[in-house]
C-alpha cells in the first residue's frame, strides 16, 4: 500500500534515497539542494540506512568520491545544484566515460552571476554534453518516482551510465505538496541488488580503471560507444517507466503528451512549468482552441525521432527554454527540437522563448501569450520573431 | 469548497508564517484535499516582512506560478498593516484576517482596498495566555477556519495534536489546541 504524505520535493527525494539505501553517498550541501543532504544525513545518523556517508569538502570531491566508490563496485548516489554541479564538471565526464551508474539529483538553480539562488535550468544544460542521462521532473511526485527508476536505468547492463534527476529549485524542492510514497519493501524489490560485472574490489578478476589512452588509443571509439549506449538507454527508460507504472499506477516514458492528438499548435517545455502550461492548455481548449503540450522528460538521451513523430502534425510549435545558451541561436532545447525537424515535410513553424531565468515567475498570462503568438502564426503563416523572451522586464 | 483557494501569509521573520502555511496545508491532507505550501524565498532576517503561501484544492494542483491574487491574506503582525499593502492582488470580496487588538473597522481604515472583508483576533494575547509565548501562527489557524470554513475546527484541532505530538510535550500541545479553539471563538468581523 502506498502512503499519501505531505512533503517538500527535497524531503520526498530524501525518502526515496532512504528506501533505496545506497552503499555510498558523498555529497556537499548547496542551496536549494541542502535539505536532501540534511535529511539523508539524519537517516544515516539514526541508523535508518546502511549507507557510508562521506563528508567531503567540495562538490569536486563529492563526485570524485562517487567515482571511486562506484568503480569499487558500490551503489552510489549524490545530490547537488548550480555552482555545485559546475564544480563537479570535469569529474562528470569521468563518471560517464567509465560507465559508472551513479545516480544524482541536481535541483535546478541558475548559475551566478549576478548571484542568484533561484530556479532555471542553466546548471544542468551546461552539463548536457557530459554523457549523463538527464531526466526532468514536473513535481515532487515525479522527482520521487524518477529517483527510484533512475537506479534501475543506470544499473541496467545495456546502459551502465550515470543518471541526473532534475527538478526545479524552490518551486518543487521547497514547496510542500501531496504525494504518494511506495512501501519500503516494494522499493527494495524494485531496485533489487546491484551486481556489477566488473569492479575494482573483485580481487579474483582484477581490472584497471581510468588508465591513460593516448593519441593512438581508442578515445574516439570510446565516445562513439558512449553515443550508442545512451541512445539505447531510451528503451530502458521506457521499459523501467512502464514497470514502475505497474507497481505504482504512474507510468513514465521519454516524454508526456498532453492533449496533442488533435492539436494544431503545441508547446514543448521542461520541468514545473509543464504543470502551469497544462492549465493554460485546458483554458484554451475551453475556448475551442486546439492547443497541446509536450513535456519532455528525457533531455539526454534526446529522443529526436520520437519527438518528430509526436509533433509533426502541428502547424506551429513553441519551445520554452528555462536557460540561455549565451551567444547561441535560441536556447538549447529550441536548437535541438528545430534540428529534429529539418528534414521533415510540412514541418511546423517553430519558435523559441527564453523564460524564467533566475527564478522569474512564469504566470498563466505568459503561457497564454505563447498560445496567442502561435495562433497568429497559423493565421498569417508568418513568424514575427523566431527567438523571444517571456516575462523579461523591458 | 469546490475550487482552489489561495492564501497569502504576511508576517515578520521569526513569527512562524512559513510554519503556519505548512501546518494548514498538512491539515488539508487530513481532508483528502490537495495543497501546496511555500514561502517566498528572499533575505529572511528576524523581524523583516516575509510572505508565505498556501493553495488548497479538491483537485490535484498543477499550477507552479506565484500566488498573485489570493482570496485571503492573513497578517500575523499588526504593524504590517499600513506599512505594506496586505490587500495587494486581493479581489473586492477577499478576506483580510489580522492578528490585532484593534477592531476590524479600525484596521480597515488603514487598508489600500477598503472593500475587502476584515476580521481581527488578538492572537498574540491568546498565544501568551495559552502557549506562554507571543507566537501567533497556530492561533491564527483557528481564526482562519472560523472565517473560511476551510475545514472543521475539530479536524484542525486533531491535526495540531498529531503534528505537535511528534515534537512537543503535552503542555505545549494542549496550549496550542487551546489557542486554536479560543481564536476560533474570539475572531470578530
Amino acid at each position: 500500500m502506498a502512503k499519501t504524505v505531505a512533503l517538500t520535493g527535497n524531503a520526498a527525494c530524501a525518502q526515496a534515497m532512504r528506501q533505496i539505501n545506497p552503499d555510498v553517498v558523498a555529497a556537499y550541501p548547496i542551496t536549494p539542494q541542502t535539505t536532501i543532504v540534511e535529511e539523508f544525513a539524519t537517516f544515516v545518523a539514526n541508523g535508518k540506512v546502511n549507507t557510508e556517508f562521506i563528508n567531503v569538502e567540495s562538490e569536486h570531491s563529492a563526485m570524485s568520491a562517487c567515482v571511486g566508490a562506484s568503480a569499487a563496485g558500490a551503489r552510489v548516489m549524490t545530490t547537488t545544484s548550480s555552482q555545485g554541479l559546475a564544480l563537479m564538471w570535469e569529474i562528470l565526464y569521468i563518471a560517464s566515460s567509465l560507465r559508472l551508474p551513479i545516480v544524482m539529483h541536481n535541483v535546478n538553480r541558475t548559475l551566478s552571476g549576478p548571484i542568484n539562488i533561484h530556479c532555471d535550468h542553466s546548471d544542468s544544460m551546461g552539463a548536457r554534453d557530459a554523457g549523463w542521462i538527464q531526466l526532468f521532473c514536473e513535481n515532487a511526485q515525479e522527482a520521487y518516482d524518477t529517483t527510484i527508476q533512475a537506479i534501475r536505468i543506470a544499473e541496467n547492463k545495456n546502459v551502465h551510465l550515470p543518471v541526473m534527476i532534475l527538478y526545479d529549485g524552490f518551486i518543487i524542492s521547497h514547496a510542500i505538496t501531496r504525494l504518494e510514497l511506495l512501501e519500503d519493501e516494494d522499493v527494495k524489490k524494485f531496485v533489487g541488488d546491484y551486481k556489477p560485472e566488473k569492479y575494482l574490489l573483485d580481487i579474483e578478476n582484477p581490472v584497471a580503471v581510468g588508465s591513460f589512452d593516448g593519441l593512438h588509443g581508442f578515445y574516439f571509439e570510446h565516445k562513439k560507444v558512449q553515443n550508442e549506449v545512451i541512445e539505447r538507454s531510451k528503451d530502458v527508460i521506457v521499459k523501467v517507466g512502464n514497470e514502475y507504472g505497474k507497481l505504482s499506477g504512474r507510468s513514465y516514458g521519454l516524454f508526456e503528451e498532453y492533449k496533442l492528438d488533435d492539436a494544431e499548435v503545441g508547446i514543448v517545455v521542461l520541468g514545473s512549468t509543464a504543470g502551469t502550461a497544462k492549465l493554460v492548455v485546458d483554458q484554451m481548449r475551453d475556448n475551442n482552441k486546439k492547443v497541446g503540450l509536450l513535456k519532455l522528460r528525457s533531455f539526454r538521451p534526446f529522443p529526436a525521432k520520437e519527438l518528430f513523430d509526436s509533433l509533426k502534425k502541428l502547424k506551429a510549435l513553441a519551445v520554452l527554454d528555462r536557460s540561455s545558451s549565451t551567444g547561441s541561436f535560441g536556447g538549447p532545447l529550441f536548437g535541438e527540437i528545430r534540428s529534429a525537424f529539418y528534414d521533415g515535410k510540412n514541418s511546423p513553424k517553430i519558435i523559441g522563448y527564453i523564460y524564467g531565468l533566475g527564478g522569474r515567475d512564469v504566470s498563466l498570462n505568459d503561457i497564454e501569450k505563447v498560445c496567442n503568438d502561435l495562433s497568429d502564426i497559423v493565421k498569417t503563416g508568418k513568424i514575427k520573431k523566431e527567438i523571444d523572451y517571456l516575462g523579461v522586464r523591458e | 469548497m469546490g475550487k482552489m483557494v489561495e492564501i497569502r501569509w504576511h508576517g515578520r521573520g521569526g513569527q512562524g508564517a512559513v510554519t503556519a502555511a505548512k501546518l494548514l496545508a498538512e491539515a488539508a491532507l487530513g481532508q483528502n484535499k490537495y495543497f501546496q505550501a511555500f514561502p517566498e524565498y528572499g533575505p529572511e532576517r528576524m523581524g523583516a516582512p516575509i510572505q508565505a503561501f498556501t493553495r488548497i484544492s479538491p483537485e490535484p494542483i498543477e499550477i507552479h506560478s506565484n500566488v498573485t491574487n489570493p482570496e485571503i491574506a492573513i497578517v500575523l503582525d499588526p504593524t504590517l498593516v499600513g506599512s505594506i499593502d496586505v490587500t495587494e492582488g486581493l479581489p473586492n470580496d477577499g478576506i483580510v484576517l489580522v492578528n490585532s487588538s484593534e477592531p476590524p473597522q479600525e484596521i480597515k481604515k488603514k487598508l489600500n482596498n477598503q472593500k475587502v472583508k476584515v476580521y481581527s483576533v488578538n492572537a498574540t494575547q491568546i498565544a501568551l495566555e495559552t502557549i506562554g509565548k507571543p507566537i501567533p501562527n497556530t492561533t491564527m489557524l483557528g481564526a482562519l477556519i472560523k472565517v473560511t470554513n476551510l475545514m472543521k475546527i475539530d479536524d484542525a484541532v486533531e491535526h495540531v495534536r498529531s503534528s505537535f505530538g511528534k515534537k512537543f510535550n503535552q503542555s505545549v500541545i494542549d496550549g496550542n489546541v487551546k489557542a486554536v479553539e479560543r481564536a476560533y471563538d474570539e475572531v470578530s468581523g
